[in-house]
């Protein structure tokens, strides 16, 4: 008596309970382990590359807010640079340590949420996700101090910021320095040790070095599976080579050590934003841009280590008020090439958990 | 024992995805008109006696204290939504802890990111899928009217062009507080809202399937 | 510091490996003829000096009358990096070779540029559109495109 089985393909949505977005997944089973899978997108698709072509380059910088939108900072600044970069513009250095500041603020925030919802994808169903959401309502205060809002900032400008900080910032981010510290360390007392995070974490979805390299990934997932690539320190930009900071890194590849290196990660940021809050000099937070910016035709190229990975920024211009074309090099869908790898012979649950790691945001992916 | 399967049954991922387009396409060119917000609520002429009026505000007041969110949030806006349900503003406290993954278990559903025409045909179904009594708070500028993204190829220029929308949160992304002021507004409309006769309403609401 | 080469040097030692492939270079990035850009990339990636084994991006620009296909390189071991082009002159069906082999990361980026532009790449074991459902109407990012 023999059972015939064959494999089914299996749709996870593109409405599902997960924080990450519409993304949607045929999944190919064998009962319930995992034989292949194929990414759908799309479905946030909004055509900002094109939307380029119609604004001018000021315009275009709340765009980019919304492309990676929980790290919405960083998009800005990477914009900025490649605009700069193509412009030949310099930034003045008080605008340059904000810039420092703020971004590193950023990864705090962005891998308070993604640590969060990778317990949320874990089982541990919102208590480490509200704990870290306590935190990181703590940095939207110090940003919505800033530029006035909490989410999508368009708070940098080309040549440098808006307007200058409010006093009330410095003092407010050396309370927090203070403060995060110590809720980091209770944080990791808590979970460093869970069995349930050990046995479900520890040894799923692996990925190997190699794999990684050829697949382009970059970021934490990267920096997991042992490749010591920081944008920071490999190819430095804006002024982080005045700064001591560590490249944390993992041998195994696995979604423990992806959630060991974002948590080590958050403690480095820790240490650039103390170095950089002495050290920020006073004077002019934006240089002498024209109000309708306009460079020379031309083409440039700017990336910055974003929270997720290399973000980076392809700007052509044909001297005129609008970009040629903009094209965004989008993290998230480059790091989602290796998910097919890393995911072959786990099962349902454990791909959920696999995907959350990575730390994707749909914004990116389907621009 | 041989499990035989009936081959026609099993479509190539080609052939769904043409159908996909075929749907998407399908109601591209069906959507170009607003659907009309509901707002029977107003209407004077449904004079409800003494009793009847007891029993809707009983009612209404277990449907209003405890909307189960179905969970629908592509973009941006999620985030906030996701902030308002975390420990700094509290949305447990008007008894919506609850975002059901399921929309058959859901009476309210907040749309929080840009509609995009490949999504449209997908929440429909959401919407679709929901029992009745149900409600829909439009959040965001892309929700309202396509928002920043308006003249894109691919974005729905409001999401009253799919579903009908109770209440409208304006905001890029509205900030927590807005949204709670939103779903207080939808508090009072459903206070106000008649009870007994529902199944006109939703046969007005144009419900499909 | 990520060394960006200059790229004359290397059209140079390209020209000589892979023959009548270089047709133009400057300080910026090597122009490659577009049946020949496997066997560069290829040597490319596997030169023990060059090592250029993560790619970064694939982009695709709509010059009116040619498309541009961007590739942009980097040596992990040796840190340093360099940007190839190809042009493609063809508008009705324009067609480039991949480099999936090579790199898995063009998979998604290769399709984008197919849905997005239009520009068809050989070899590739899935062609399909990525972003917009299967019967839109014509390539958006194209400057032609109207709506």
């Amino acid at each position: 008596m023999t059972l015939k089985t064959e494999p089914f393909v299996l749709n996870f949505g593109p409405v599902h309970p997960s924080t990450h977005g519409v993304y949607r997944m045929r999944a190919t089973l064998d009962g319930e382990v995992i034989l292949d899978i194929e990414p759908v997108f799309g479905y946030l698709h909004r055509g900002i590359e094109k939307l380029a072509e119609e604004r001018t380059y000021t315009g275009f910088i709340p765009l980019t807010d919304r492309l990676d939108y929980i790290s919405s900072m960083s998009n800005n600044m990477a914009y900025c640079m490649a605009v700069e970069k193509l412009t030949g513009i310099t930034v003045p250095e008080r605008a340059e340590y904000l810039r420092v500041i703020i971004a590193e603020l950023q990864r705090l925030a962005n891998h308070c949420i993604a640590i969060g919802s990778f317990f949320n994808d874990a089982g541990a169903y919102f208590t480490p996700f509200l704990y870290m959401f306590r935190e990181r309502e703590k940095i939207l205060d110090l940003f919505d101090m800033l530029s006035g809002q909490r989410l999508t900032y368009n708070y940098m400008r080309i040549g440098g910021f808006t307007q200058d900080i409010p006093d009330e910032f410095l003092p407010a981010v050396r309370k927090l320095l203070d403060t995060l510290p110590k809720f980091l360390d209770e944080y990791e007392f808590f979970i460093k040790e869970n069995e349930v995070l050990l046995a479900r974490a520890k040894g799923v979805g692996v990925l190997s070095r190699e794999i990684a390299v050829n697949c382009g990934i970059s970021g934490p997932v990267a920096r997991a599976s042992g490749i010591d690539w920081d944008l920071r320190k490999a190819d430095p930009y804006s002024i982080y080579d005045r700064f001591e900071f560590d490249i944390p890194t993992c041998e195994n590849g696995d979604c423990y050590d992806r959630y060991r290196v974002r948590f080590m990660e958050m403690r480095q940021s820790l240490r650039i934003i103390e170095q950089a809050v002495k050290d920020i000099p006073a004077g002019p937070v934006r240089s002498d841009v024209p109000h309708l910016v306009r460079p020379p035709a031309g083409e440039a190229y700017a990336h910055i280590e974003s929270p997720k990975g290399e973000l980076g920024f392809y700007v052509v211009s044909d001297d005129s008020i609008a970009p040629y074309r903009c094209h965004v090099r989008p993290t998230s869908l480059i790091n989602l090439a290796a998910l097919r790898e890393m995911v072959r012979g786990w099962k349902v649950a454990d791909l959920i958990l696999i995907f959350g790691s990575i730390d994707i945001c749909l914004g990116e992916v389907d621009r | 024992m041989e499990v035989s399967r009936n081959r026609e049954y099993i479509y190539s991922q080609d052939e769904l995805d043409r159908y996909e387009g075929r749907v998407i396409e399908e109601l591209k060119a069906n959507s170009t008109e607003p659907i009309p917000d509901p707002d029977e609520w107003l209407d004077e002429e449904l004079k409800r006696n003494v009793l009847v009026t007891t029993v809707d505000a009983v009612i209404n007041w277990g449907r209003r204290s405890s909307l189960w969110t179905a969970i629908c949030f592509p973009a941006c806006c999620a985030f906030e939504l996701i902030a308002v349900n975390g420990p700094r503003f509290d949305l447990s406290r008007f008894g919506m802890e609850i975002l059901r993954a399921s929309p058959r278990q859901a009476d309210l559903m907040i749309t929080a990111g840009t509609m995009t025409w490949k999504m449209a045909p997908n929440v429909r179904r959401i919407y679709n899928q929901m029992p009745e009594p149900k409600w829909v708070i439009a959040m965001g500028a892309c929700a309202i009217s396509g928002g920043i993204f308006r003249s894109s190829y691919n974005v729905v220029p409001g999401y009253n062009k799919i579903i009908p929308v109770d209440v409208y949160v304006p905001g890029c992304p509205p900030r927590p507080e807005a949204l709670i002021y939103g779903i207080q507004k939808l508090q009072q409309k459903i206070a106000k809202a008649p009870v007994l006769p529902d199944l006109p309403k939703s046969l007005r609401k144009g419900k499909q399937e | 510091m990520t060394v960006a080469l200059d790229a004359k040097d290397i059209a140079g030692r390209v020209d000589g490996a892979v023959p009548g492939s270089v047709v133009e270079s400057t300080v910026e990035c090597i122009l490659v003829d577009a049946g020949s850009l496997p066997a560069v990339a290829a040597f490319l990636r596997d030169t023990e000096d060059l090592k250029f084994d993560y790619l970064n991006y694939i982009t695709a620009v709509d010059y009116y009358s040619y498309f541009e296909v961007v590739y942009r390189m980097t040596s992990l071991v040796h840190n340093h990096s360099v940007v190839v082009k190809t042009r493609c002159y063809d508008r009705e069906k324009p067609a480039v070779p991949s480099v999936v082999g090579l790199w898995q990361t063009a998979d998604f980026q290769e399709r984008e540029i197919y849905d997005l532009m239009g520009i068809a790449f050989e070899g590739h074991p899935n062609m399909r559109r990525i972003f917009l459902w299967d019967g839109f109407p014509g390539h958006p990012l194209r400057k032609d495109y109207l709506q």
